[in-house]
């Protein structure tokens, strides 16, 4: 054994940059994949909670696939699938797409909740001040149910802002893959990875407590 | 249509191989479901009922599952703990890193479900006479059971997702040994369609099987 | 008997019971009223032990239920305890409801502790219901089953916190029927009550408390007609 152990034999702080740039791109896909991810979630959310037949058996299966095959599965098939059909998509690209649809179809769930915990009552009151279709969606299902289900919502978010590490399979350097590089070179994993799982915890702890304490919250 | 040769033929005399690699899967899955519920239901003891040094472990122990990523978890477990002497084979990678995401995603469920059952049946219980311990396994971890029933079919779910994880650890359960074969005869699509469509009838399965558990378990 | 001296409760700094000092006799029936938060039902936890005292002591039988050495397990089961919440066991039916304590705490074999569980849902009035889940019972139904599960044990006093305060109205009468049954068999019986007809028509004593202290004790008629407390005056006028 080496008399001495020395963390940084290896490290330069030009690799924390490294890592630090590793992290944004996280960052920068979590966030893209999220927030478009939701939009078309909500979307079949109200699809799925209209029901109508067409959609239910279309939307609904389709979506059940993406929940029940491994996310890393996905992101290797249709990253080696979009040649085949002509397109030329690149390592960050193939993983927003895969991402979006993985994050629609977990907020579609959360959104069909959202929308079924508003009572009907509540809505045929809305509806009987005269408000519109439209209206009542806007004003009395959305805000009440987006607070019922928003606490689901983060858990998603903060779900697929962890998942987006597998992108790392497709050869997209995120935090987790930039790790890997790093241990390879300087033969420091538990230091490099404790930095990277720090970033994750940091990112995800306080907002999951946030979340956690906005439900107790709005129980009362 | 398609500016491609599908060759299915490779694929399916490896059938065999990935239905064997299917139940490696499914075996390290089950194993770390059953001392996640263990492990989990201990870790929620300890930190509902516990001080001191202990209680702060547990609660490491469940924040560090639930916010850092899974493929975190065994990066961690695989070279993660080599930076200490430990080399562990890649299944016990898998199983570590299934076992302790498992174990804090299921302490928290134990914690609701026993947030759920009213203290007042431990009083009734106690009333009648019986101990502590007999109040809580006759009364109160039945009633705990059937709550979280339906979190641990999920996580079940999960356990099978994630152990495609292993596939970037080196262990060939189904993701791994379907890479193997993929990078052997560059079918990658057509390996992986494979076993995306493996992966959704096995998870199919366990849902299944558990609504038919259920209807046996819970008949109130 | 039930000695109680110089009983003291605290939680935290609140002083729940400020010296209660009450004997039960064997066959007797004592109704206990008062306003909520008078200390009412925290005498009924003190006295199986459910809540720990800070001064005096409760004694059943000649045992010290708050002392070291006494097991509190073997007490328990001379003692019935029936609740305001009637806490059925919901994964239990009917009769594995009352058939678990006689099986698992007092060691009967499993057909005999049936046998037993049948007999006190009958006894109840529910003997039809022994295959049945608690959810698919009434409050009143399940609060009987609660009697029943407390008599199995067959214990020597029956202790009922608001047994009836939970119900609907409509429910209330058939629970306080049962009472009425096992007062007539010459149960030993503290309720802790709300219903003023069941205090003066069934039992021997009524005892009022007022803020942790037991203002008055005597026989139903001195409390109901006679009473010498200012302050049981004043809750008799305004619970009628």
């Amino acid at each position: 054994m080496e008399p001495t152990i020395s963390f940084f034999s290896g490290f330069t702080p030009n690799d924390l940059l490294f890592l630090g740039e590793a992290a944004l791109r996280t960052l920068w896909i979590s966030v893209l994949s999220i927030t478009i991810g939701t939009a078309l979630g909500v979307l079949f959310g109200w699809v799925l909670y209209e029901g109508k037949l067409a959609a239910t058996l279309t939307v609904a299966p389709v979506l059940d696939i993406f929940r029940s095959v491994p996310l890393i599965i996905q992101l290797v098939l249709f990253y080696n699938f979009a040649p085949i059909v002509g397109l030329n998509l690149d390592p960050f690209a193939s993983g927003v797409v895969i991402l979006t649809i993985y994050t629609a179809s977990l907020v579609a769930n959360v959104a069909r909740g959202g929308i079924e915990a508003v009572e009907t009552p509540m809505r045929r009151a809305a509806r009987s001040l005269g408000m519109t279709y439209w209206q009542d969606l806007r004003y009395v299902v959305f805000p009440i149910g987006g607070r019922a289900v928003f606490p689901a919502w983060v858990g998603v978010a903060l779900g697929v802002m962890k998942d987006s590490a597998l992108v790392s399979v497709l050869g997209y350097v995120e935090l987790l893959k930039a790790s890997q590089i790093l241990i390879t070179r300087t033969q420091e994993p538990f230091l490099i990875l404790t930095i990277a799982g720090a970033f994750y915890f940091a990112l995800s702890y306080p907002i999951s407590r946030y979340a956690a304490s906005l439900e107790r919250k709005w129980a009362q | 249509m398609f500016d491609y040769n599908f060759h299915w033929r490779p694929v399916m005399k490896s059938l065999p191989d990935l239905l064997d690699a299917a139940f490696l899967t499914l075996q390290v899955a089950v194993l770390a479901m059953v001392l996640g519920i263990i492990i989990g239901l201990c870790l929620a003891l300890i930190r509902m009922h516990m001080k001191g040094p202990i209680r702060w472990l547990a609660s490491c122990w469940v924040e560090l599952a639930r916010n850092t990523p899974a493929l975190f978890q065994l990066f961690f477990f695989g070279f993660g703990l080599g930076a200490f002497g430990l080399h562990l084979s890649p299944y016990m990678i898998v199983l570590a890193g299934l076992t302790f995401n498992c174990a804090g995603y299921l302490a928290e469920n134990f914690r609701g479900g026993f947030n759920a059952v009213p203290d007042t049946q431990l009083r009734a219980s106690r009333s009648l006479g019986m101990t502590a311990w007999q109040a809580y396994t006759r009364i109160v971890i039945p009633q705990v059971f059937r709550i979280v029933y339906h979190p641990i079919t999920n996580q079940m779910v999960w356990a099978v997702l994630m152990s495609s994880l292993g596939m970037l650890v080196g262990f060939r359960e189904l993701s791994g040994e379907t890479q193997f074969f993929a990078s052997r005869t560059f079918r990658i699509f057509e390996y992986f369609a494979v076993t995306a469509v493996i992966y959704y009838v096995i998870v199919k399965l366990i849902l299944i099987a558990s609504r038919l558990l259920a209807t046996r378990l819970f008949r109130y | 008997m039930i000695e109680i001296h110089d009983l003291h409760k605290y939680f935290g700094t609140l002083h729940v019971l400020k010296g209660i000092d009450l004997n039960v006799e064997k066959g007797e029936v004592l109704s206990v009223i008062g306003a909520s938060g008078s200390g009412k039902s925290t005498l009924l936890y003190c006295i199986n032990g459910l809540e720990p005292v800070q001064q005096g002591r409760v004694v059943v039988d000649g045992t010290d239920v708050h002392a070291k050495g006494t097991d509190i397990n073997k007490l328990r089961q001379r003692l019935g305890m029936v609740f305001q919440q009637w806490n059925s066991f919901p994964h239990l039916t009917a009769l594995e409801n009352v058939a678990l304590a006689p099986k698992i705490v007092k060691g009967k074999s499993k057909a005999e502790a049936r046998e037993i569980a049948a007999q006190q849902l009958r006894h109840v009035g529910l003997g039809e219901k022994l295959a049945v889940y608690p959810s698919a019972l009434s409050g009143g139904q399940q609060q009987r089953l609660a009697i029943a599960r407390a008599l199995a044990m067959e214990p020597e006093y029956m202790l009922f916190d608001e047994a009836t305060s939970a119900l609907d109205p409509e429910l209330v009468g058939e629970v306080l029927e049962t009472m009425r049954m096992l007062a007539e068999e010459g149960m030993t019986m503290i309720c802790v009550t709300h219903e003023m007809g069941f205090a003066r028509d069934v039992s021997d004593r009524v005892a009022f408390f007022h803020q942790g202290v037991m203002e008055e004790i005597g026989p139903p008629e001195q409390i109901f007609s006679n009473a010498q407390s200012e302050h049981t005056r004043k809750f008799l006028a305004n619970v009628r």
